[in-house]
């Protein structure tokens, strides 16, 4: 492992101004995962395990502390900056697998490598991707709405990966899979943190969080 | 594939899947496309045809007497009642044709409608009275001659149509009822002149000096001088030694310069063809609230979308091109389809507007269909902007939690 941990929360909050009042969704958290580690989040619903992970994901910044990925401070950068660091740093996959409903399976992959690389996948990366996940044939082709759950969460960690990111955010990625999907998802995680990538999974199935080596529990937006 | 090429690819698919919407929102632009062009075109072919028509006759001065009140408009001052009270005296002839001779041709024109028989066909006519010497320097002839007889005339085509007249046809002026009735024989038919400056002779009877003092009298006392300038650019000298001259007392005569007065007209073709064309521009108007309308419908369909995209890394300006190239495609699908259908329509109105298609093919005429096009477009990329900009800022988790 190397000594910069991928990822590093001090004291960090974030608070809702609501017109009912401030909500609190983090509360001055503190944390650090290190590179290659796989560390499942888990919490009741409402705990800020969704906020503590779009925090990670920089989709959103914190209103107090500090966030560092990779050894950088994200709290100063610009949009763009942080937009360029989802692209090339950060992979995620989401419960509703949101894949881009109008570009088909091998098209959603290749779209981040191409805004990243403004170029076509000349090397074959797309589809080597797709093979690895178990994407091949008709599939490749097929509009997104038309493959299944467990294919369209496939896909997903496909798209996930073609940009070689550091850091995989995974928020309940078997949510909305069967068991036999879930778990083959689950596994294709073990492999990719085999393989060195550290992975941050929000789950409250207390089954699929045993896959990872470190469980962090969240309650009321405070690590316990 | 380059990534402008699949947000471009996005933009198009996103537009093919709504495709009813869409077809609706561009039919907008199609329509205020047509029109504006149309419209246009329009008026171009009616300015062209009229310059055209006028312009041989832009080295004319036109000298009148002096009514007290400006020039009396487009035609100078002939088609009248007769004479009436006012008109151009022989001294005062004389005295325009001594200062004038070196700038060109000068000649007297008198002119006056008159009851004409056919045979058995009866109706108006304007004749014209003019010198002999002159007659075939100012006008051409289909067929037949010009005649020194005093009993000959030539006649304008539209006439000759009208009656059925030929050369050798007899033509009786004046009404038996009211005096007495001069019989003319037709020696030649004129060439159509459409509109003039000078004289409108194409429903005319024109004959000698004469033969008009003979049937309405008059002698001495003449409508108008017609100067024809062999030189254009001597127009104001010309103008400013007569009026100097006459002018010297009293205003008893008024200059009318023919291209001055062509000048006008074709201002006046053109403020009213810009006026038509901004009413066209309103359709184009409510076409903008349309594509301003599905744009917005796109942005509040696709949040969700927008939201995956900005989280795997797309960029705000990337999502403003994607929403603005929608724009941009329905406004260039629009306003392609209102070209073509503008070549067609156009052509149609213009033939029944303007009586001609010799000028539609012409670049002032065509120039309006691609103006169209780039106003349709722009329209349409500018109704694009605000709903855009909104796509691009909406927060990435908000966004994601749309349904």
């Amino acid at each position: 492992m190397s000594a910069t941990p991928a990822v590093e929360l001090e004291h960090v909050s974030r608070i809702y101004s609501l017109p009912s009042g401030d909500v609190t969704a983090l509360d001055d958290v503190t944390l650090s995962i290190e590179r290659g580690e796989f560390v499942a989040i888990m919490g009741p619903s409402g705990s800020g395990k969704s906020t503590l992970l779009n925090q990670i994901g920089c989709l959103d910044l914190p209103t107090r502390g500090d966030l560092r990925l990779l050894g950088r401070s994200v709290r100063a950068m610009s949009d763009r900056e942080l937009t360029d660091l989802r692209l090339s740093t950060i992979g995620f996959l989401f419960q509703r697998f949101n894949l881009i409903p109008v570009l088909t399976a091998y098209e959603n992959v290749e779209f981040p490598y191409l805004i990243k690389n403004r170029r076509s996948d000349a090397d074959g990366r797309v589809v080597t991707l797709l093979s690895l996940v178990g994407i091949t044939g008709p599939l490749v082709n097929r509009v997104s709405t038309q493959l299944s759950g467990g294919e369209q969460q496939r896909v997903a960690i496909a798209r996930a990966l073609v940009n070689d990111p550091e850091i995989i955010l995974c928020d309940e990625p078997t949510g909305n899979l069967d068991t036999k999907a879930g778990n083959q998802i689950m596994h294709l995680l073990e492999d990719l943190n085999q393989r060195g990538k550290t992975i941050v999974m929000v789950t409250h199935d207390p089954v699929m969080a045993h896959h990872a080596a470190r469980i962090i529990d969240i309650r009321d937006g405070r690590i316990e | 594939m380059i990534s402008t090429g699949v947000i471009f690819q996005v933009a198009v698919r996103s537009i093919r899947l709504h495709f009813l919407r869409s077809v609706l929102a561009a039919l907008g632009i199609v329509i205020g496309v047509v029109a504006i062009a149309s419209m246009g075109m329009m008026g171009a072919n009616m300015t062209l045809a009229i310059t055209d028509q006028l312009s041989d006759m832009a080295n004319m001065l036109v000298v009148g007497p002096s009514t007290g009140g400006g020039g009396g408009g487009f035609g100078g001052f002939i088609g009248g009642g007769g004479a009436g009270d006012s008109y151009i005296t022989e001294k005062q002839y004389q005295n325009i044709q001594k200062i004038a001779s070196k700038y060109g041709i000068v000649y007297t024109l008198r002119s006056s409608s008159e009851y004409i028989e056919i045979g058995k066909s009866r109706g108006r006519a304007t004749i014209y009275g003019l010198d002999t010497e002159v007659l075939p320097k100012i006008l051409a002839l289909q067929e037949g001659a010009f005649s020194k007889s005093i009993t000959s005339v030539v006649i304008g085509p539209r006439l000759a149509d009208r009656y059925g007249l030929k050369i050798g046809s007899r033509i009786d002026i004046g009404n038996p009822d009211e005096g007495s009735v001069t019989t003319v024989r037709v020696s030649g038919i004129i060439e159509e002149r459409g509109m003039s400056f000078d004289l409108n002779t194409d429903s005319a009877i024109v004959g000698s000096d004469r033969l008009f003092t003979i049937i309405l009298g008059g002698e001495g006392k003449y409508n108008q001088v017609n100067i024809v300038l062999s030189d254009i650019s001597r127009v104001d000298e010309a103008k400013k030694e007569i009026t100097d001259e006459l002018n010297r007392r009293d205003e008893v005569i008024s200059i009318q310069d023919s291209s001055r007065m062509l000048e006008t007209i074709t201002s006046s073709l053109s403020t009213m063809t810009g006026f038509v064309m901004a009413i066209a521009g309103i359709s184009l108007l409510v076409a903008a609230v349309s594509i301003f309308n599905v744009m917005m419908m796109s942005v509040n369909e696709r949040i969700r979308e927008i939201g995956i995209m900005r989280s795997i890394g797309v960029q705000r300006w990337d999502i403003r091109k994607m929403f603005l190239y929608e724009a941009g495609v329905l406004g260039t699908v629009g306003a392609g389809i209102g070209a073509a259908v503008s070549f067609a329509f156009g052509y149609i109105f213009v033939f029944g507007m303007v009586g001609t298609v010799n000028y539609f093919f012409s670049p002032q005429s065509l120039l309006f269909i691609p103006y169209a096009m780039a106003v349709g477009i722009l329209v349409c990329v500018l109704s694009g902007i605000y709903p855009a900009w909104r796509a691009s800022n909406l927060d990435p988790v908000e966004a994601l939690r749309a349904e």
